[in-house]
């Protein structure tokens, strides 16, 4: 459905390049439903607005839905839905006639683009509001009504850049049941950029971790966990028994840390290999070695310990920044 | 299947739904150049005399002007209207769909162009009865070069819009400090010949002027003059290149 070769975008800002995306190498096989995860600035969105044919790639080739993005980007588009970070729906318009005329922008005739508005809009949630101007509309009200205008020609493949953002978990909820609804029912390949780590995690079958413009991680959730983090083990002890408690956990796991907690006590803490099943094995070795252990927890890994690993960096301190 | 006038079509169906749905704001539009042709032309016809006028009435000499002026108001603003669609999520909703470039320029200027028939209708109905003569082929074919000329200055005032995007107030001041050297530089209110002689040069390439003559040939003389000719010739000129820059610049537009 999408493949792309050393797909490269520059910008010149105050006559200096900056290389917003560097040689991508992208494959999406019908029906799929991949996510690009990555911090703000990352290239996700201009990667995104590649394949949308919104932007000219500096270099590279992109093949969407069969059709090269720059040889034909009116057949890219004509094959494609694209709901972008912003409101789709013109403000001073009518939800109804938007939808209708958004039918007609993609070549449906007035009764069909009517039937599908009238059909989408009973699905979002959305009917109530047909006759309502769109700038009255509440901020997860016009996200719904971006995705029923990105859904009128039911696209065999749609993008969606940060479908969520500013949303709250109930909202973000509702428009993931509507989404994966969607799909069920048209078997559509979605392609989505998100820097929210749970939405990647949870929804999406396939990450594509992007930073600095280069794609640095690409499989599926469970897979990256396992291979570029781990589940974490950690112990609490009497700071007393410290050493023998590492060189135990030593013999288990890896990348150990010791952190000191309340009182006395300090925290050892592995990355292991199957977390749950390993910690009653851990408690009777302590056990042997006459250590108490105070507490015991295992912590699974997000994708942000995915990221971690990979670049050094935390995905979670760029959310709270903005 | 879908073509340029297909999809010309359709934009140009969406902006009037707003229009159509709001039409007080068209009142108000419609009314100003019966205000302007009432007020002025009295006080024209009583400061120049009748041969600076190439011996017309001052009414005959000053509709068609306003008409131009009419034209060139509407079509400017294209690009104006465009600020708020690209600050929210919908010019770039609308850019992602199969739609044609150019009939994104077309269907913008066309609204424009659709009260222009409207108000010259208005205005001529309304001149009639104080001696104005109407020669409705000759009128109908005037309008004609209007609207081509109209999706032309359409087109730059979008390419305009598109450049000014990120520094909004620097579309009005853009669009003002060139349409006013444009229309009085045209003769459209006073004639030219009157003013000093670096004037007159500046007139003769002004692209404006050419229309403006050509429709005073056309609503005052009633004649297919050379005058005529060249006012086709520059409005096709101006359409012509208005919307290869604008499509040039609607595919730069989403950087």
């Amino acid at each position: 459905m999408i493949h792309t070769d050393k797909l490269t975008r520059h910008f010149r800002v105050k006559k200096q390049i900056v290389e917003a995306v560097k040689g991508v190498d992208i494959d999406v096989a019908a029906g799929e439903l991949v996510a690009f995860l990555g911090p703000n600035g990352a290239g996700k969105t201009t990667t995104l607005r590649m394949l949308t044919t919104l932007l000219p790639p500096t270099s590279g080739r992109a093949t969407v839905a069969g059709i090269d993005v720059v040889a034909d980007p009116a057949g890219v588009r004509a094959r494609i839905g694209y709901i972008g970070q912003g409101t789709a729906a013109g403000h001073s318009y009518r939800a109804l006639d938007e939808l209708i005329m958004q039918g007609r922008f993609y070549g449906m005739n007035r009764t069909d683009a009517r039937a599908r508005a009238l059909e989408l809009m009973r699905s979002l949630d959305l009917e109530a509001l047909a006759k309502r101007t769109v700038n009255t509309l509440s901020g997860g009200q016009k996200r719904r009504l971006d995705i029923a205008m990105g859904l009128m020609h039911a696209p065999t493949l749609l993008f969606l850049d940060e479908p969520s953002t500013g949303m709250d978990p109930q909202n973000r909820a509702n428009l993931w049941e509507h989404i994966t609804r969607m799909r069920q029912e048209h078997d559509t390949t979605i392609v989505l950029t998100t820097h929210y780590l749970e939405e990647a995690d949870t929804q999406a079958e396939r990450v594509l971790v992007i930073d600095h413009g280069r794609i640095i991680a690409d499989d599926t959730a469970a897979k990256l966990k396992a291979d570029l983090a781990g589940d974490k083990i950690a112990i609490t002890v009497a700071a007393g028994d410290r050493e023998k408690t590492t060189v135990i956990l030593g013999e288990l796991g890896r990348d150990l840390e010791v952190s000191a907690v309340a009182g006395t006590s300090l925290a050892v803490a592995a990355r292991v290999e199957r977390g749950p099943e390993l910690l009653p094995l851990v408690i009777r070795r302590l056990d042997a070695a006459g250590i108490e252990p105070l507490a015991a927890v295992v912590t699974q890994p997000t994708l942000d310990d995915v990221f971690l690993s990979l670049t050094g960096r935390s995905l979670r301190e760029g959310e709270q920044a903005e | 299947m879908s073509n340029v006038l297909t999809d010309s079509a359709l934009v140009f169906r969406r902006e009037m739904m707003l229009v159509l749905r709001d039409p007080f704001s068209v009142i108000f539009s419609i009314v100003q150049p019966l205000v302007f042709l009432g007020l002025f032309g009295p006080l024209l016809g009583g400061s120049v005399p009748p041969a600076a006028l190439d011996g017309q009435s001052a009414l005959q000499w000053f509709l068609p002007g306003v008409l131009v002026m009419i034209c060139l108001f509407g079509t400017s603003t294209v690009g104006a209207n465009l600020l708020y669609e690209f600050m929210t999520g919908s010019y770039e909703r609308v850019v992602a769909t199969p739609l044609r470039r150019s009939s994104l320029l077309i269907g913008r200027a066309l609204k424009e162009l659709a009260p222009l028939v409207v108000q010259a209708t208005l205005i001529t109905a309304v001149a009639v009865p104080f001696g104005f003569q109407l020669h409705l082929g000759h009128a109908a074919f005037g309008l004609l070069i209007l609207g081509v000329f109209g999706v032309g200055v359409g087109a730059f005032s979008y390419s305009l819009g598109i450049a000014t995007r990120k520094r909004e107030w620097m579309f009005w001041g853009v669009q003002q400090s060139l349409i006013f050297p444009l229309l009085i530089l045209s003769g459209m209110m006073l004639p030219i010949e009157s003013g000093p002689e670096w004037m007159q040069v500046a007139a003769r390439f002004n692209p404006l002027s050419f229309i403006v003559d050509a429709e005073r040939a056309l609503f005052a003389n009633a004649t297919f003059d050379a005058a005529v000719l060249k006012g086709v010739v520059v409005a096709v000129l101006t359409c012509a290149v208005g919307l290869i820059i604008g499509v040039r610049q609607i595919r730069r537009s989403t950087t």
